[in-house]
């Protein structure tokens, strides 16, 4: 049995919209083990960032609130005063940023940058600091680690300035590392090589990743399991081989349809019908993803939708996949590459 | 029948420094690049940042200054033409932007946005030009109404449709789509790629395809180049790419495809592996002392190669 490093229980996060609160992250639960990588997959809007920021709770307290329960070595996150929780922030939990040049100060070296999250959190002199953190950029494959260090991020490319992000968040030897959308700023070469180089630094270090992204075939490349996400909801989890061979939820088996890949070469790429719901005007009750699949009868569906398990830890919510085909428009069902394998 | 050819483009920006700024070097951009363009096909265009592919694409709406090399679209070389000679072909080739969200101009109205093409070429009425601008909004999917709202009303898929809409007005034979797709989701994507594919169809129009989605490239292309470092490294049928790389780079380039299938992953992370070691030992075949890719060299009738 896999040692689980946190356990997120029906966390809730929702925002203040005038005087209203509204759940963008809805009731989600999953665990994540020593040495995994979780892929939390879903399109922009789905909730997918907003839960990893619930983590770290970097949202705004005064229009945020957090409900449900963040375990962490027996603490509730949630329950954590500022104070405690930058003492967990950076040490215990690290986090890779979706833009480098964003997330990275540009009027500090790259070294001084990998040195504040060790001067916060350890005793280091500052020689010691230094060597830590040339041993940090060469770990993450930085070809000139003492040049680097003096370097400021805009004299980087962009898979250099990730690559030193991800120096910053493993810095202090964190148990978990949350990465939201890790390469999506980046080429397909340097993707690659980002994608080989977290896998290399886990089963070195046996940390755990919640891998945050939007493309499919980033999570097929490296993620263990995925938790697959719509309108603030959980809609299918599972192992990679479980989600890839078996997409049982009618969202995720639209997503794998809609990627043009060898598999569906040529033909018309699958179209999901409608638009993801915001959050102040989505309707609440029965299946959310009802209206963007119109042809299932009203009756397939849940009144309240649960995730049910269909066997080896595959969870799917709501009981529409059992009625789910895909409308013969043209002839997308035709090439239903997810009933092809 | 041949719509676009360049040859031997070159696009090179000065570095200015030193004494008085005078030119110092160049960053050469594009660097000798020549390839063909039939009627009807969608040619893609693949690289890294900084490959110099979009800067072909703008190079031949002349929004870059060519330094030398010809771009000629139907037999006229365009490059050496002047800014006003130039002006009749604009209303045949037009192009599409890659980020929907800055490439809409947030204080016009959908109605002023799309029209714009046709107030620069034709003397129409309100009502008539309305009309147009209806129509194509009927074509893209958009509703009528539609056209006294802003960009900002709309969400990321239906303002690319608008910019879209807008390079459709002068009824173009050639556009040149620069990474149409790479701000939208998969989904969105999808529609926008079905609904390309189908305009083509409907108007019979010619695609320069910029972009660095290999997966969206071999879907939407039937030919397509491999750019890296200003050059073209490798050119064929899409499925000759894909299948049948020879250049390393485009060996390289395509192992890193993240695949949809789980069980072949641990594959993918050794021939990675293997080609970049393959890279560093058999560099000079490819890539010549200053790091320059040779020149293309047929290796069938399709497909051609940068070997030595």
């Amino acid at each position: 049995m896999k040692k689980a490093i946190l356990q997120i229980e029906n966390l809730t996060t929702s925002f203040r919209i005038g005087n209203k609160y509204h759940a963008a992250v809805d009731d989600v639960s999953f665990t994540v083990n020593e040495n995994e990588i979780v892929a939390v997959v879903g399109e922009s809007g789905c909730g997918k960032s907003a839960l990893a920021l619930s983590i770290m709770q970097l949202h705004n307290k005064q229009r945020t609130k957090s409900e449900g329960d963040i375990n962490y070595k027996g603490q509730n996150l949630l329950k954590l005063n500022d104070v405690q929780m930058n003492k967990v922030r950076g040490k215990e939990l690290g986090m890779i940023f979706q833009e480098p040049l964003t997330a990275l100060n540009p009027l500090m070296t790259i070294g001084k940058q990998i040195e504040e999250n060790l001067d916060y959190h350890t005793e280091l002199s500052s020689a010691e600091k230094k060597n830590r953190t040339i041993e940090l950029l060469t770990q993450v494959g930085i070809p000139y680690p003492e040049r680097t260090y003096k370097q400021y991020p805009h004299e980087l490319s962009g898979g250099m300035r990730q690559r030193a992000m991800i120096s910053i968040a493993i810095a202090c030897n964190p148990a978990l590392v949350i990465a939201d959308e890790p390469t999506t700023a980046l080429d397909v070469t340097i993707q690659a090589q980002i994608l080989d180089l977290l896998k290399d630094i886990q089963s070195r270090t046996k940390m755990g990743i919640i891998l945050i992204t939007h493309d499919l075939s980033v999570v097929a490349e490296v993620a263990d399991r995925i938790v697959v996400m719509y309108a603030g909801q959980v809609v299918e989890t599972g192992s990679v081989k479980e989600i890839f061979n078996n997409p049982l939820h009618p969202y995720t088996r639209s997503l794998l349809n809609s990627i043009p890949s060898a598999a569906n070469e040529k033909n018309r790429l699958h179209v999901i019908e409608g638009i993801v719901p915001s959050i102040a005007k989505m309707d609440r009750i029965g299946c959310r993803f009802q209206d963007r699949i119109p042809w299932i009868p009203k009756h397939a569906h849940e009144e309240t939708p649960r995730l049910h398990e269909v066997g080896n830890g595959h969870f799917v919510r709501c009981t529409c996949y059992k009625a789910f085909y895909f409308q013969a428009e043209g002839d997308a069902s035709a090439h239903d590459i997810t009933k092809i394998r | 029948m041949t719509l676009l050819k360049l040859d031997n483009l070159k696009v090179h920006f000065p570095i200015r420094g030193g004494f008085f700024r005078r030119v110092v070097d160049h960053v050469k951009a594009v660097d000798g690049v020549s390839f063909e363009l039939q009627q009807g096909e969608t040619y893609g265009l693949v690289g890294e940042s900084g490959s110099g592919k979009s800067t072909t694409g703008k190079a031949v709406v002349k929004l870059n200054e060519v330094t030398s090399g010809q771009i000629l679209f139907e037999g006229r070389d365009l490059a050496s033409l002047s800014r006003r000679e130039i002006k009749p072909f604009r209303k045949d080739i037009q192009m599409i932007f890659q980020d929907p969200y800055s490439s809409l101009n947030p204080k016009k109205r959908v109605l002023d946005i799309i029209a714009e093409p046709l107030r620069n070429f034709e003397r129409l009425s309100p009502s008539e030009e309305k009309k147009i601008v209806q129509d194509f909004l009927d074509k893209v999917g958009l509703s009528p109404e539609s056209i006294h709202k802003y960009p900002h009303e709309f969400s990321g898929g239906q303002r690319q449709r608008i910019g879209i809409a807008r390079s459709l007005t002068l009824k173009p034979k050639l556009i040149i789509a620069d990474e149409p797709v790479s701000a939208l989701d998969v989904s969105v994507q999808a529609q926008v790629l079905n609904f390309l594919q189908d305009l083509q169809q409907e108007f019979n129009l010619t695609y320069l395809f910029v972009g660095h989605d290999l997966g969206v490239i071999r879907h939407m292309c039937d030919r397509m180049g491999v750019m890296y470092r200003g050059r073209l490294v490798e050119e064929g049928k899409s499925e000759e790419i894909y299948e049948n790389p020879q250049h390393i780079y485009t060996k390289r380039l395509i192992a890193a495809i993240p695949d949809l299938e789980p069980e072949v992953r641990e594959d993918k992370v050794q021939l990675r592996k293997k080609l970049t070691s393959e890279y560093e030992s058999t560099y000079s075949k490819y890539f010549d002392e200053n790091g320059r890719a040779y020149d293309l060299k047929p290796i069938s009738s399709t497909h051609r190669v940068a070997l030595q």
